[in-house]
């Protein structure tokens, strides 16, 4: 790697042999034990007084014995977890691409305002009457997020994606009992190109899954739907749009052919981004769509979470709704918290979850929602597709394309087609990009094209930043093409720890840690 | 806008490199019609600074727990979270990561929850956990449909002392599954005969300890009667301190324990985001839901981790997966993990004792309020009170002196005989000082 003025950027290039240490450790690459290698079990890193004697109520059921959790002192917990963070990559360290995930910036505005205490310091059962912002904050995200969408209704308890997939079709599921056909209509259809969350959803509540083929340009097409179609059919489950990156183009029409079959039509909104501002799902036919927050609205997806899947829901499926949600009426709002509860013409098909959903979620969605403005969310769905088409232009000359003919949308899906014959695979090329300071894209999704890469760069990249991400994709391109295999086929090399034996982690689990046996012990 | 890095200068250098006229042009596919035209009615972009101002104007309209004598738990509870905690979680490695697929450069991710996963099964004395659950009650859900995958049986009994919400959302899942829910009648007293509902056809029998009222449970005889016709016994927490002062589940021979694990590290939030802890028997991890974190080794031998058992997951089991799930409470994790690093054994087990010490301080005050009666023999940190009034009333009337007194047991299901219920929770955050408030302000009331 040169440097702007064409010298090696590394100093003493050239000089790479790794030196060992005595620790293993290299400068800030630290090897870092489990807490339960380093903690005791009468240490702690907390300050609490002891009672004065009393009289204990925990009668035969106090514990015996030790609970066999170390402690450590708050400088050896702060060190532990630092250390730990620089073994991370995140948003804030570098362009995230990963497609159908979408890290785009997480403002820290968002985790400034959740954490005012009148959000994060409230009970979810403290009396109504002391909590008039906090419902105040879950009608106006919903206001944001019907008028988003076109739908007249949504339920907010979901506390995930997949979470609001469930929820979407349970009301899909109620709305079809209701009409005295829930016997009968029990199919649901799913495209191959789905999300796993999409089948597996419809199989959690008692739906058989049928599967829609692929069209050879990555989208489905309304004759397939309707080859499928009959009064057993309760409804599809289409991502719009889809993981191969494009807006179905038939969608109107997949959306009547499901009406005029008695069916609804679930839309998976995980890709709503692309399009927030633009269209509107309520305009194209949607029965039902969940939106992961963190996806659109920037919600931290703290290495692995917490979601958030609020579900929008047709004229048709509003009264299904299931509780807790806010009725409001004559200007004043309720909160309904049981189906009894529940006004003149709802009937809630039950429960999610135990409280009111992901308030904390919320509050930084609505965050970003004020901070945009209507204006600001459209620019930043036209900003994620153009990025994306940038970077699709910036390397179709040298990476495969499987569906040429349609624009990509917020993310640019390649193939592996142009890897053959050189021995890297794309998991191989994934790897290498580490090296190169980025997090790889996503790669073998989605599972209808061999190989697959999808880029998503989101609205949150620079020019400066895709012209340097498709320099050095371009880079690595001519590499894997000419005889560099090592640098692959071995990558990552500048990674805290090199390439990981996941099948040995699957064939002999070890989820947890255990004490070592005595050295003595361990000899016999 | 403050968040969007293109002038539009770059705009347009982009569309010209891309060759289309103009943005809409890559919108294309979008049907005739279906592309907005005008602007949403909504607002215009804001500032930072009005942005906080209108948030914090809604933030105001609440009363934070930590303003006032706070007595409210069923589920949810109010404990003091270390600095420490919330500085760590805001490290932007761990709140911007996402879900850690390339182990390489997600190992500070993968080991934390490769030591939550230890904590959990140490403190629930199971032999594995998972990852987490998106909270409690949505845990106990799973850990139903869980058993079935098991038993190849297809009908749960639910305790009565279960929380009614938790209650609710297995039986919701389950309606639409077409499987089958016994779910006992809310007793305060315990009595029923959890015993009585177990055959041959019970694919699993749900308890809960401490239960919604309060009450400590003996699960071992119920695991006992379980295990002989062939059923498995989940036993689950909504208060995970408690865990510091009682027998764990494990060693009462629960197959599957599920808790609640807001507690340690995680704030209110109004009911989220919380994290589901999720434990089970070895022998069960391939019908276990969620993410699992796995030790192997990398290229030159040295430990590392990786999300492991994917095989049981949707992305590649599609309908047959054992669970719909695609992500765990990752953050909430983290924070669960500090703090319980923090605590350590003697930390929890101190902390515990002072939640004890003054739960039993509360009830015994509260007890010689006339009009006032503690149903619980055995409690950890919260209890319920038989009032003279309705406890709908006398919670409204406490909370317009400035004390939240607890939750009506009519408020978690309504029309079930509970209306001169209330379940009140004590934990290190009450002062003698909002003890003697709460049982002055109850003698005005009552």
């Amino acid at each position: 790697m040169l440097n702007r003025q064409g010298r090696p950027s590394q100093a003493g290039e050239g000089a790479s042999e790794r030196h060992e240490t005595f620790t293993g450790n290299r400068a800030l690459q630290q090897i870092e034990p489990l807490i339960f290698e380093i903690g005791h079990h009468e240490t702690t890193g907390v300050d609490i007084d002891k009672p004065a004697p009393f009289k204990s109520r925990l009668g035969k059921h106090a514990r015996q014995g030790e609970i066999g959790l170390p402690g450590l002192s708050e400088p050896e917990t702060m060190r532990h977890y630092v250390r730990l963070s620089q073994k991370n990559y995140g948003i804030d360290t570098g362009l995230f691409p990963l497609g159908s995930c979408t890290m785009k910036h997480n403002a820290r505005l968002n985790e400034k305002v959740a954490r005012l205490p009148g959000f994060s310091d409230v009970h979810p059962l403290q009396p109504v009457s002391t909590v008039p912002g906090a419902l105040d904050v879950m009608l106006e995200l919903a206001r944001y997020l019907m008028t988003l969408t076109g739908m007249p209704a949504v339920a907010l308890s979901p506390k995930a994606g997949a979470h609001g997939e469930a929820c979407g079709m349970m009301a899909i599921k109620a709305a079809i009992a209701a009409k005295g056909e829930g016997a009968t209509r029990n199919v649901v259809l799913v495209p191959e190109s789905a999300h796993g969350t999409n089948p597996a959803t419809a199989a959690l509540i008692g739906f058989t899954v049928k599967s829609v083929p692929a069209r050879d340009d990555g989208t489905v097409a309304v004759e397939d739907v309707k080859a499928l179609l009959g009064p057993d059919v309760a409804a599809i489950m289409l991502t719009n749009p889809n993981t191969c990156g494009i807006f179905e183009p038939q969608i109107v029409e997949i959306a009547a052919a499901m009406h005029e079959a008695g069916a609804y039509f679930y839309c998976d909104g995980a890709n709503f981004n692309a399009i927030v501002g633009k269209a509107r799902p309520g305009d194209l036919g949607v029965d039902a769509m969940h939106i992961n927050l963190h996806k659109t609205f920037s919600t931290p997806h703290g290495g692995g979470g917490p979601g958030a899947g609020p579900v929008v829901l047709s004229e048709r499926l509003a009264p299904f709704a299931p509780v807790p949600f806010i009725h409001v009426e004559g200007g004043k709002s309720r909160l309904v918290e049981h189906k009894a509860d529940a006004p003149e013409g709802n009937d809630p098909f039950g429960r999610m979850t135990a409280f009111h959903g992901q308030m904390g979620m919320y509050v930084r969605a609505l965050a970003y929602m004020l901070s945009h403005g209507a204006d600001g969310m459209k620019q930043a769905s036209e900003d994620a597709v153009l990025n994306a088409n940038y970077i699709r232009a910036g390397l179709a000359d040298l990476m495969s394309l499987p569906f040429p003919d349609h624009p990509s949308m917020h993310e640019a899906l390649f193939d592996d087609e142009w890897l053959k014959g050189t021995g890297v695979s794309t998991l191989d090329f994934a790897k290498a990009m580490i090296d190169e300071g980025y997090h790889p894209m996503t790669v073998y999704f989605p599972l209808v094209v061999h190989g697959a890469m999808l880029i998503e760069p989101t609205e949150s990249e620079s020019k400066a930043s895709l012209d340097l991400f498709v320099a050095t994709l371009r880079d690595l391109a001519m590499a894997a093409k000419g005889n560099d295999k090592s640098r692959f086929t071995a990558a990552p090399h500048h990674a805290p720890i090199r390439r990981l034996d996941e099948t040995r982690a699957a064939r002999q689990p070890v989820l947890k840690w255990e004490k070592p046996a005595p050295v003595k012990e361990a000899a016999e | 806008m403050r968040y969007l890095p293109l002038t539009e200068t770059d705009r347009e250098d982009m569309l010209a490199r891309i060759g289309v006229p103009d943005v809409d042009t890559l919108f294309s596919d979008v049907p005739a019609g279906k592309l907005l035209k005008e602007p949403l009615d909504l607002a215009r972009a804001k500032g930072e600074l009005e942005v906080e101002r209108i948030l914090g104007k809604l933030s105001a309209k609440n009363t934070a727990a930590g303003a006032v004598p706070f007595f409210v738990g069923a589920g949810a509870y109010k404990h003091h979270v270390p600095a420490t905690v919330d500085h760590l979680i805001q490290r932007s490695e761990f709140l911007t990561s996402y879900t850690p697929y390339q182990p390489e450069i997600a190992q500070g991710t993968l080991q934390y929850l490769f030591e939550f996963q230890t904590q959990v099964a140490a403190l629930t004395g199971m032999e594995v956990a998972n990852a987490s659950m998106y909270d409690g009650s949505t845990g106990t859900a799973e850990a139903v449909l869980m058993a079935h995958r098991v038993t190849r049986r297809r009908k749960a009994v639910l305790s009565g002392g279960l929380h009614p919400h938790y209650t609710q959302v297995v039986e919701t899942l389950s309606e639409m599954a077409n499987d089958e829910v016994v779910a006992l009648k809310p007793d305060v007293r315990a009595t029923e005969d959890i015993l009585a509902a177990i055959d041959d056809s019970v694919s699993c029998v749900v308890v809960q300890s401490p239960d919604v009222f309060g009450n400590l449970r003996d699960l071992k005889p119920i695991a006992d009667k379980a295990h002989a016709h062939g059923a498995l016994l989940i036993a689950v927490f909504t208060e995970v301190v408690s865990l510091g002062a009682v027998t764990p589940p494990g060693a009462q021979d629960a197959d599957i324990v599920v808790g609640e694990g807001q507690s340690i590290g995680n704030a209110l939030n109004f009911g989220g985001p919380y994290v589901g802890l999720f434990a089970a028997k070895s022998k069960y991890i391939r019908q276990m839901p969620g993410r699992l974190c796995g030790e192997t080794v990398d290229a030159d031998g040295r430990r590392g981790f990786v999300l492991t058992l994917s095989t049981r997951e949707q992305h590649i089991r599609r309908d047959k997966a054992t669970s719909n799930i695609c992500t765990n409470s990752g953050l909430c994790v983290l924070a669960f993990t500090i703090h319980m690093t923090l605590l350590g054994q003697a930390g929890l087990t101190r902390l515990a004792e002072v939640n004890h010490a003054n739960a039993v301080k509360l009830a015994d005050a509260a007890a010689g309020v006339k009009g006032v009666e503690v149903v619980n023999e055995t409690f950890f940190n919260e209890f319920t009170l038989r009032l003279s009034k309705p406890a709908a009333e006398v919670v409204e009337a406490m909370a317009a002196k400035g004390i939240l007194a607890g939750v009506p047991a009519s408020r978690l299901k309504p029309g079930a005989g509970l209306d001169d219920l209330l379940i009140v929770a004590n934990t290190e955050v009450n002062t003698d000082e909002d003890r003697a408030a709460f049982v002055a302000a109850l003698a005005e009331v009552l």
